[in-house]
Order: structure tokens, then sequence, then C-alpha cells
């Protein structure tokens, strides 16, 4: 199975990278830097201002290492691709199902399923580890009301009909949600889903996940061949990566809403890291993001049998397994797309 | 099969030792465009930077060496590169028989072209590694109206040259191989081929999936089984 390096994070705004032989060079100021072999990286996330060298530009879109600039806020700025990757046929038969909705709907419902599976799977892991501080009734309910979902997703004929229990689905969990923060409920609580600026910290928290989360479904769905933008649930928006946000649904409870949980339920993070600005909106600082972050690389590690493949991979690569089976059906591969069905 | 091919249905001619080597891996490779290098790739690869210079041509004791050689056959629909041609000067008139021999531009006298091919490593059961360099051999003898018998391998691990004899099997072979692979590219169809022995040095293992081969039907049971089991 593919192997996974690591992902190198530049947090430090005032830094510069470049290319040396076949090293990554990172340098501070005019007498601080680090170098690093390239072939031990599998993605480079920049939360830098000076940017990168088009050297190395070049040397990690040959040898498909992500390169992405974000603002040190978590927006996404840019990413560097080089030539379109994969095969024409592949990317026209995406664009095809894309328009055909017979063809779209059992591909999003797979998405979905496994959302509401995931999602499913959060509540009943909190019932199951921490029966006496939950509250049982609400969450087992909410639980029983994505069971029904899930079951009747199957036979939906139409994306319409799939976003409205997906909407439905969606709110009876994020009602929950705050049941299952079980520490620090004064600093971190969840009323309802937020961003765009977040409102706070718990929002904050997942926001910022989302967009590693995000990043990293972008780039699995482009190493495979695929349109990030054009996708089967979301509906195609100028700047929108719909197939990403698609592959996204079903692992966000997983890798995204399961470790906010942990990070505030183990005081791996605290209010102190999180600052309110003058409007609203909630920023977290360097060290926090570094927290999160570190704990993100630690999940990517940690091994699984993936439920389809029935082989061992880390967790990590769950994003790039998912594409290439979405890539592998619409090959003719597979006769459906197997969603990710956490355990 | 086509008489003759245009440029715009040249196929690479290394694709024939992939081909050989698994149908499917030349299908990700060339149809799916997939590539993902490992240790052996990479080898092969720096193995390549060193010979290849197509400005650097030497003459030892009057064989001229050209690195980098572009061919292609119309015939074959394959193009592709010779990593080395070696030119050997053919003796005078009445000595040689003189049919397989050709002229080179700007050079004096005939020569007999034998295409070299470097291999990381050593020489393999399998008619691959054969059949590439033979398909060379015959893009060479299309664009130089000559017959070529024979050729090399170098194989890096070896450190030795393996001479190999252009035979009509080992022709049609590449003949038959190529016909296919222009087949299945016009469909633009990417085969499924069993699993293997060989699947475990192949660098795109990653991308193919073997373990799919054998679930061809069983991805709408799975999320059948899912759901009902929820």
């Amino acid at each position: 199975m593919k192997h996974l390096a690591n992902v190198l994070y530049i947090t430090t705004p005032e830094t510069y990278l470049s290319l040396d032989g076949e090293n990554v060079v990172i340098q501070k100021d005019e007498h601080t830097s680090t170098r690093l072999p390239l072939h031990n990286i599998e993605n480079i996330v920049c939360f830098n201002w000076q940017g990168a060298s088009p050297a190395l530009m070049g040397a990690c879109v040959e040898q498909n290492i992500g390169l992405t600039f974000l603002a040190p806020s978590g927006r996404f700025l840019a990413r560097v691709t080089g030539q379109v990757k994969g095969n024409v046929l592949l990317r026209r038969k995406q664009f095809q199902v894309a328009e055909n909705e017979a063809q779209s709907v059992p591909i999003a419902a797979s998405f979905l399923l496994g959302k509401l599976s995931n999602c499913r799977k959060v509540i009943e892991r909190a019932l199951r580890d921490h029966a006496m501080l939950v509250n049982v009734e609400a969450l087992s309910s909410a639980s029983a009301f994505l069971k029904e979902t899930l079951k009747v997703i199957p036979s939906c004929q139409s994306t319409a009909d799939l976003m409205a229990f997906e909407g439905s689905a969606a709110k009876a969990y994020f009602n929950v949600f705050d049941h299952l923060i079980l520490q620090q409920k004064n600093e971190f609580y969840f009323k309802e889903r937020n961003r765009r600026p977040p409102l706070d910290n718990m929002n904050a928290l997942l926001s910022f996940l989302y967009a590693l989360l995000t990043n990293e479904c972008v780039s699995a769905l482009e190493t495979v061949g695929l349109d990030p933008f054009v996708g089967f649930l979301h509906t195609n928006r100028p700047g929108r990566p719909s197939l990403a946000l698609d592959l996204m649904e079903e692992l966000r409870p997983v890798f995204a809403d399961r470790l906010a949980l942990s990070l505030v339920n183990r005081h791996q993070v605290t209010e102190k890291g999180f600052t309110p600005k003058e409007s609203g909106g909630i920023l977290m600082d360097d060290e926090t993001r570094k927290t999160v972050i570190t704990a993100w690389q630690e999940r990517k590690k940690e091994e699984i049998i993936h439920p389809f493949l029935k082989e061992k991979i880390p967790f990590g690569l769950i994003p790039h397994i998912q594409a290439l089976l979405l890539a592998r059906h619409l090959r003719g591969d597979l006769d459906a797309y197997p969603p990710f069905f956490w355990g | 099969m086509k008489l003759e091919y245009t440029p715009d249905d040249l196929l690479p001619l290394s694709g024939i030792q992939h081909f050989l080597f698994c149908r499917r891996q030349w299908a990700l490779i060339y149809v799916e465009m997939q590539w993902k290098e490992n240790v052996l790739t990479a080898e092969g690869r720096i193995l390549h930077q060193r010979v290849d210079d197509p400005f650097f041509t030497e003459t030892r004791n009057g064989v001229i060496i050209a690195r980098s050689v572009p061919v292609a056959s119309y015939r074959l629909g394959l193009s592709g590169v010779c990593d080395v041609v070696e030119f050997t000067p053919s003796p005078p008139a009445p000595l040689s028989q003189g049919e397989e021999d050709v002229k080179l531009p700007n050079r004096a006298g005939l020569y007999l072209p034998t295409p070299v091919e470097y291999k990381r490593g050593k020489p393999k059961r399998e008619p691959m590694d054969e059949a590439q360099l033979c398909a060379q051999a015959m893009c060479l003898e299309e664009m130089l109206s000559t017959h070529i018998p024979l050729g090399y391998l170098y194989y890096g691990q070896t450190h030795h040259r393996e001479k190999v004899e252009f035979t009509s099997e080992l022709r049609a072979l590449v003949m038959e191989m190529s016909a296919e692979m222009h087949q299945y590219f016009q469909r633009g169809h990417t085969l499924r081929v069993k699993p293997s022995k060989a699947c475990r040095s192949c660098s795109l293992e990653e991308v193919c999936l073997p373990v799919l081969q054998k679930k061809v039907i069983m991805a709408s049971k799975y999320i059948r089984q899912q759901v009902e089991s929820a």
C-alpha cells in the first residue's frame, strides 16, 4: 500500500522555502535554515507569506508532492499544480456522470451513507464510552434518527431528495453535538455550525480542521486524476471544490469532529488559544494551531483496517484510497462507489 | 491491423516492456496516465540520466556511439528513444555484402547500426527487454531502410551486455504486442488482470489496487450490508 510520508507544515510567516538538490530548504532569516529531503515529504502546507521558489514548485509537481499556501488564518490561498494529471477519459466520464442525475445520484448517495453512518458512530462511541456523563436520551434519539435516514437514502431518486435528507440528518447531529463536549463546557460549546467567520471556539476549531481536510481531499482527488471541482452531491460553483466537499462528507465526522472533541475533552486546547475579534469572529493562535496540527498528524499515523479493502492502512491514507475507489468505480472496475464506513 | 499508422497514433515504444510485464500496468501508465516511482524505477531513471545525453556522440575505434536517438515506426505505430545506437563501419565495397549497411549524414562510408538498451537490473526470464530492444531495431530498420540482425542489452546489476538476436519469433511478438496495445488504447480501456507475485515489485500497486480485481461486484453488496446492519 501507499507509503504515508510526512506533511511539512510551515507555520512561521517569515519563512521562505527553496530547493537544493533533492532537499527543501526552509529559511527563516539569513542565518537559520533547515534542510529536509523531499522524498520523505508528501505534502507541504504553508501558512507563510514569503512563499517558495519556482524550482521547489517544479520539484513538488514532478514528485507528486502537494504544495499549498494558506493564509495564517487557515484560509486557502493557492495550490501549486503542474500539468493536469491523469486520464482525460476518466475526467470526461466524471463530467458526464455529474451531468446525468440518474448516474450521479447513486454516487452522491454513497457519500451521504458514509457521512450518516460515521456521524452516528461518533454519537454511539460517546454513548458507549461515557454513558454516565452524556445525555443518553438525546444522543440515542439522534442516533436512531440517523439510522432511519440511513435506510431511506438508497431509495432516493434525485439529488434534491438527498440534500433534503442530508439537511435534516445534519441538523439532528449538530443538535446533539454539544452533548459530546464533556470538558471545558463554559469555554467550548456548540449551538450551531457557523463559519466565515466562526463565532465560537468550537466552530473555530472545526473550521480549521475542515480546512486541513479539504486540502487533503483536493490533493487526493487530483492525484488520482479526478477534477476536485466537479461534484456529484454538491452543485458546481466557480471556486468551490465540489467533489472534494462530496468526499469530505463521509470523512468529516471521523477526521475532524471526533478530533475536535478529543482535543477539547482532553484539555489539549484551551480557551487561552482563542481570541475573539471585534466583529465576534474567533481567531486561533499559533500555539493552538500547532497543537491541532500535531494531533492531526498523530491521528493520520494510526492504523486501521480499511472496511472495504480489508487491508491495514494508516488513517491518513483514507482520503487517497477513497479517491482511488471513486476513480476505479468511474472507470468501471467497481459496480458502486464504496464509501468509508468507520467501524 | 493497420498497415500504416499516423503520427497521432504512435504509442510509446517503452510501453512494450510494461505491456509484457502486465497489461493492466501498461494501461494504468498510458491510458490512465498514472505513474508512481519506487526504488526500482528511481534507479532506472538515474541510470538513464547518465546514459542519455543527445549531444554527446563519441567515436571509439571507429565505432560511432550515438546516445538518445529518437526513432519511430509507422508500421508498428511506435515511437521512442534508443539509449544508444552504435554504428560500426563496414569494410570497403568488395568485402561487404552492403545490404545491411547505411549511410550516415555528414559521415563517409557505410555503417551497421546496433541498438543498445540500458537496464538497471539483471536479465529477466520473460522477453520484455528483448522485445523492447527489437522494437527499437524495427524502428531503426524502417527509418534507415536496412536490416538489423542483433542488438545488446546492458544490465546495471551484472555490468554485462547480453546479445539479442532479432529472430522472426521476436519480431512477430513485437508486432502482435503493438497491435494489441493499439486496440486497447483506442478503446480507452483499463484492463483487469489477475493479481500475481509480480504485483509486489510493481510501483503502481497502490494505484492499481490488485485486490479490487477480486472484488469486481462487491461494492454494492458492501454498501447494502453496512446499511442493513446499522
